[in-house]
């Protein structure tokens, strides 16, 4: 019989350190382990004692492409527990920073990251030399989607602005309106884009997921909404933890997602597609028939495809809440501390990201709890490789490993998030 | 002439700071045809051996394989940079430094044994020599290829060390402190964001760490004539460059009168 390993030590293009370890023994799988080896930082920890409204700006700090979604949720979950509701000019502005960073984060993922696997190039600096044009194109959307991000937020990176109750300042509508050309070019590019990415040709893999999403009456989920799932499962972020729990395993610094009954899940492009497909912008939704994208997709490979439909739409959404923007006044609405516990979810360009803390009347946490995306998909990235290598052991190591990795970049891991959350080894002994 | 090979390596951090490269969208292709980029994991498959000409170093040094690691970074690269707070000044993590460690991993994981972790969380010049030091949570981008431009030409980068008070008054912001009564950390952080908050109607948090030669006690008595209490002080410089000498000492001074 004979023996393959797949060792990937270091896991490139995604966010972070990870690894992936397969051992076969002839056709049968007997190890496979996606590693997460990035050092742990504790925020959970040391945010006991922070005071409730600095818990935005050092939570930003867990992940450098997704601060927004850290900074919504934990932003929601102080919300909930002081019990402020803000204005529907605030929760507008959260829109329009949340597409912002949807638009940063996904044209990252699609152009840099994902892409030269589908094209069988090592990155998009090798990319360049034979597809200039394209590269060009994906770097000036990204640019765009950081734009808006620094235009509300005050920077790309950690932005400024937000705070808990709303913001620090709200931009004018000339700021805004001056966003409005390259937002228009984007939005045709990203249309663009959804042709190139469907010209792909994606490996076969068809999974029965359970999809797991947030779903708001009146919008395609970002900023604000209830849990979902593809099961029925319809509750509010209060009820979250009753349906959802971490575990941790001797092989991965990030924690690993189940629901209360074990299964793994399905949070991301995909699942908010999937169950939100009726909410799609009208040139989202256009762009998606065009795609011959019918609900549920469910071949991972082609989340590539989704990413690129919710570009379309964090483009069309960023220029109606411009078109009708109006400046929040005052910028934020006062939160005084209230003592208990808040629940806050938002849908990072990853997916679902969790918040809980308990306050104390005078605003110091004394507990907190955060649920990444990636830590939620870890369970399904590891099945889907496990079906995805017995279902091509033909490959030779080469190429066997290299679409195991794009496996794994169909989720955008973003490893520095999940760790409190990866290195590929292929064994075929 | 072959083009300098670039390595970026990362240790505990966010990821940010190396973020920055990809997001300098308008240079990023010019920068990838004036040195090789050899070895960054983030943005390619590919990795060329050492050693490199240039490498930037995200994030701070909190395991004991990352504390053996920085030692094979050094000897591979002829310059080394250290890129962001975590690197400089051991980063928010650095928290854990005036913690039990055990106890936080306690708190944060069910299975404590399968964490090998360090009791601190320290800048790699703490470990290694460092050529230059790039401060910013997250640092900006401008600077970054400033520094990695003066590499290029064999000059010292052009990174001030004056205080964010220089970037308010030069960016025409009214003084927060003054005019309204704001609590900042302007005067003793390093300048580089472009005075950012102010600019928000916010007191500037501390991002780039200590300024040269910063006067942490004047400030700190004009913070408390407006009101903040010492243990909002002691938080207010436990953060994202905590542990920098100067900051460092302030907050256990702070503390030890508490």
């Amino acid at each position: 019989m004979t023996k393959r390993t797949i060792d990937v030590n270091y896991l490139a293009r995604v966010e972070g350190e990870g690894s992936l370890y397969v051992k076969l023994d002839g056709d049968t799988i007997s190890e496979l382990e996606f590693g997460i080896f990035e050092p742990p930082r504790f925020f959970e920890a040391f945010l006991q004692g922070r005071d409730f409204t600095e818990v935005p700006d050092i939570t930003s700090r867990i992940c450098g492409i997704c601060p927004i979604g850290y900074q919504t949720s934990s932003i929601n979950a102080m919300e909930d527990v002081c019990g402020v509701t803000v204005t529907p000019e605030i929760d507008a502005l959260r829109r329009l920073i949340y597409c912002g960073e949807w638009i940063e984060s996904h044209v990252l993922h699609l152009f840099l990251l994902h892409a030269p696997d589908f094209l069988g190039y090592q990155s998009a600096i090798h990319l360049a030399k034979d597809f200039p044009d394209e590269v060009q194109m994906g770097l000036r959307m990204k640019k765009i989607g950081n734009t808006v991000v620094q235009v509300v937020g005050g920077r790309e990176i950690h932005p400024i602005n937000m705070k808990v109750g709303g913001f620090f300042r709200a931009p004018t509508r000339r700021e805004l309106r001056a966003l409005v050309p390259e937002l228009e070019w984007g939005l045709d590019a990203a249309l663009r884009t959804v042709n190139l990415v469907t010209g792909f040709t994606f490996p076969d893999l068809d999974r029965n997921y359970l999809f797991v999403s947030m779903r708001h009456e009146d919008e395609y989920p970002m900023a604000r909404g209830r849990v979902v799932s593809s099961a029925g499962l319809d509750i509010t972020a209060h009820e979250y933890e009753a349906h959802f729990s971490e575990s941790h395993v001797e092989r991965s610094n990030a924690l690993h997602s189940l629901t209360s009954d074990g299964l793994a899940y399905h949070v991301g492009p995909m699942a908010r597609f999937n169950l939100n497909t009726d909410l799609l912008t009208p040139q989202a939704a256009a762009a998606a028939i065009r795609a011959n994208l019918v609900p549920p997709i469910t071949n991972p490979f082609r989340s590539i495809i989704v990413r690129a439909i919710e570009i379309v739409l964090a483009f069309e959404e960023a220029l109606r809440i411009i078109a009708e923007y109006d400046p929040p006044e005052p910028p934020a609405v006062e939160v005084p501390p209230v003592a208990g516990t808040g629940f806050g979810v938002s849908e990072a360009p990853r997916g679902l990201l969790f918040h809980r803390y308990q306050i104390d009347g005078k605003g110091i946490i004394e507990e907190a709890k955060i649920v990444p995306p990636t830590s939620q998909n870890q369970p399904t990235i590891e099945a889907d490789l496990h079906d995805f290598i017995s279902a091509n052991l033909a490959l030779s190591d080469e190429d066997l490993t290299w679409q195991c990795e794009q496996a794994i970049r169909n989720y955008d891991p973003c490893i520095s998030c999940a760790t409190h959350f990866l290195d590929l080894r292929l064994d075929r002994g | 002439m072959a083009k300098p090979k670039l390595a970026v390596w990362k240790f505990a951090s966010c990821d940010g700071c190396q973020l920055s490269l990809l997001d300098a969208e308008d240079e990023l292709l010019a920068v990838a045809g004036a040195i090789e980029i050899a070895n960054f994991p983030e943005a390619s498959r590919e990795v060329l051996p050492g050693p490199y000409q240039l490498s930037l170093v995200e994030g701070s040094i909190t395991t004991p394989h990352d504390a053996e690691r920085i030692q094979q970074v050094r000897l591979e690269s002829e310059v080394l940079i250290t890129i962001g707070a975590c690197a400089t000044a051991g980063g928010i993590q650095a928290l854990r430094n005036w913690a039990d460690v055990t106890e936080f991993t306690r708190s944060v994981y069910a299975t404590p044994a399968y964490i090998h972790t360090l009791d601190t969380s320290t800048a790699i010049a703490d470990h290694v020599k460092v050529d230059f030091e790039l401060r910013g949570c997250p640092i900006s981008k401008e600077q970054l290829l400033e520094v990695v431009n003066a590499f290029l030409f064999g000059r010292r980068p052009a990174i001030p060390e004056y205080s964010v008070c220089v970037e308010c008054k030069r960016r025409g912001t009214t003084c927060v402190m003054v005019a309204d009564g704001t609590p900042c950390l302007g005067p003793v952080t390093q300048a580089g964001c472009g005075a950012l908050c102010p600019a928000y109607n916010r007191g500037c948090y501390g991002c780039f760490g200590p300024a040269e030669s910063a006067n942490l006690d004047p400030l700190l008595t004009e913070w408390r004539r407006l009101g903040v209490d010492d243990p909002t002080i002691v938080r207010a410089l436990r953060t994202y460059n905590a542990y920098a000498p100067e900051f460092r000492g302030a907050s256990e001074n702070v503390e030890a009168s508490i």
